[in-house]
């Protein structure tokens, strides 16, 4: 179990972290999501007392990390792929790190194996890839089998079967009744590990909530229906008091409802769909909704910049604007929303023709 | 409470597992040696053409060290890197992460690499002395002479010292390449040729190798150099200040700042 309570961490005038007060709890997988540059490094090393905080306090298992007896049983922690001496051996990084804590000699070679590297044990960690330097970085947090494991940012650099292997071993880890802290900024990837989410924008707390809930509350369900007469079907639906709105790609979109009732009335009217289907928008989009107004670096869409420049704006206006959650984003508003993955939340059943 | 003979064990193999250990400290033993014995030959073969107030100061002890101004160079950069790499590579994360109580991380590192550095040192400063006499001919000292141990003895712990200070430094500046920008010019350069400027010269006496030297002479001002208000203890005590100041200073930097 860890336990934050308002922890806080100004650097200058920059308030990076913000009053945060949240607990990771045991036997699950937590994901603590942000935008880059939303405090989730510099929360993970308070944690872990490496900076310090300008208020408030972290608990391991009701302790300071600083009071901890062997702390590397603990709590094991990955925080960047590159943290160990380069002129030493895996083997060796690992020796001087269970030394220090009096773990056993046997466990440098077990951890070693557990994360694949036993062949280039005594090779000299500078060569070693941005993957394998992770699976390194992994291997010092599992060194003392610690209750509490957190890992920031995981997957980074590894490849399709080694960010397999790093989710299921979190999850693992985390049936065996241990505490998993795990970072990303990508929500598609903690939809798929998670059990627990921890959202933060801006070093605030945006969300502290299960993932079934995230889920539930933030995917917008919506049916989305192509016909040819176009016009003729909105006058019918607006009839029946359902509102339609106009997509980009020249459909109609109608949150919330049901397509068994567009349907039924494309019959009666005998009127031709080329496309009837219920969608629901990624939680990626979700997210970003949720993060919209505190993402500290924009990346600007090339169709803005295609358009000739407005009048008024100077570059960084839109920061705080965001996008209104009420309109929502649906799917593909534009390069902005990035990876649309259909995060396993389910794209819906398409009900073709009528 | 990490425990500190877990963390000694530790730093032991943190220092006896990368090369630069070996490197930095075989080039101590080998500029101090070689040089200093070069030299003496030298003065061996060229004594009766040395200016008369030389003559008079000749320190045969103190010519066998004449290494020294190089080799502890090298002890700078040994020093330097045990503690300068933690940064560099990002260790020093990993290795607050295992012991959170960085007054004994720090410490157990000094202790070790301090150590290892002041055996070095001797072995160094007593091969040095041996080699130098038996080039000298006519001109040798022999340990058992008036202050001759102390001087060689004191060898070994000005080797040992410099290196103790250069990690203070890194500790300090937090990064190799600024620690080693600092140190080498002013060890090999600011320091000596201050040493030598009328006006500078009081003040320069007092930095650490300029008084730690002191403890090498076995001739009080041998080889006509400058005399110091301090004797060789006091030369020995005022770098020891400097040591301290400097592993302070790191210390403090280490306690305070984010890693």
């Amino acid at each position: 179990m860890i336990e934050l309570d308002g922890l806080t961490k100004r650097f200058g005038n920059k308030l990076a972290v913000d009053h945060l007060s949240f607990r990771v709890r045991p036997g699950m997988v937590t994901g603590f999501l942000g935008p880059n540059g939303a405090g989730k490094s510099t929360t993970m090393r308070m944690m872990l007392d490496l900076d310090n905080p300008t208020s408030g306090s972290v608990r391991i298992d009701g302790r300071r990390y600083r009071d901890l007896q062997e702390p590397l049983t603990h709590i094991g922690a990955l925080l960047d792929a590159k943290s160990m001496h380069g002129g030493r051996s895996a083997y060796n990084n690992l020796l001087c790190l269970a030394q220090s804590n009096r773990i056993p000699a046997s466990r440098v070679s077990h951890v070693l194996d557990t994360v694949g590297l036993s062949a280039v044990a005594n090779k000299k960690s500078k060569g070693f890839s941005l993957g394998m330097g992770q699976r390194l970085g992994i291997a010092a947090a599992l060194l003392g089998d610690p209750e509490i494991l957190m890992f920031d940012e995981p997957v980074n650099g590894l490849d399709p079967e080694g960010i397999h292997w790093i989710r299921n071993l979190m999850k693992a880890l985390a049936a065996e009744g241990r505490t998993i802290f795990v970072s990303s900024h990508l929500m598609s990837e903690m939809a798929l590990t998670a059990d627990h989410l921890v959202v933060i924008g801006q070093g605030r707390l945006l969300a502290d909530t299960s993932m079934a809930d995230f889920i539930h509350e933030n995917s917008r369900s919506y049916v989305r229906v192509r016909s040819p007469e176009r016009e003729r079907l909105r006058d019918l639906l607006h009839a029946e008091g359902i509102v339609a709105v106009d997509s980009a790609d020249g459909t109609l979109e109608i949150d919330g409802g049901a397509p068994e009732r567009v349907g039924e009335l494309a019959a009666e009217h005998r009127l031709v769909l080329h496309e009837l289907s219920s969608q629901r928008a990624s939680l990626e989009d979700a997210f970003m909704q949720m993060t919209a107004g505190t993402v500290e670096y924009h990346a600007h869409s090339e169709q803005d910049g295609a358009q000739p420049p407005p009048v008024g704006p100077h570059w960084g206006d839109t920061w705080n604007s965001g996008t209104d959650p009420g309109t929502g984003t649906g799917t593909g508003t534009g390069p902005g929303t990035g990876t649309d993955t259909g995060t396993g939340s389910g794209s819906g059943d398409t009900t073709k023709g009528a | 409470m990490a425990a500190v003979p877990a963390v000694l064990n530790s730093e032991w193999t943190k220092i006896r597992t990368v090369s630069s250990t070996i490197w930095t400290l075989i080039a101590a033993f080998v500029v101090t040696v070689a040089m200093g014995a070069a030299l003496s030959a030298l003065l061996n073969s060229q004594f009766d053409d040395l200016p008369a107030a030389e003559r008079a100061t000749f320190d045969p002890t103190y010519v066998g060290f004449s290494g020294m101004v190089l080799g502890q160079l090298a002890m700078v950069v040994f020093g330097v890197l045990v503690v300068g790499t933690e940064y560099s590579s990002g260790m020093i994360r990993t290795s607050l992460a295992a012991v959170p109580q960085r007054g004994s991380l720090l410490f157990s590192k000094i202790a070790v690499a301090g150590v290892l550095a002041l055996l070095v040192g001797l072995a160094t400063s007593f091969v040095t002395f041996f080699l130098s006499q038996a080039l000298l001919g006519d001109h040798r000292t022999g340990i058992g002479s008036e202050n001759v141990l102390r001087a060689v003895f004191g060898g070994g712990l000005y080797m040992g010292l410099i290196a103790v200070f250069s990690m203070g430094v890194a500790t300090m500046l937090r990064s190799s390449m600024l620690s080693l920008g600092i140190l080498m010019p002013f060890f090999f350069l600011v320091s000596g040729i201050l040493s030598a400027v009328p006006g500078a010269k009081t003040v320069a006496r007092y930095f650490p190798d300029q008084a730690g030297s002191k403890i090498m002479q076995v001739v009080p001002d041998a080889m006509n150099s400058n005399p110091a208000p301090y004797g060789p203890w006091g030369g020995l005590g005022i770098m020891a200040l400097w040591v301290i100041a400097a592993l302070a200073g790191g210390y403090l930097v280490l306690k305070k700042r984010d890693a």
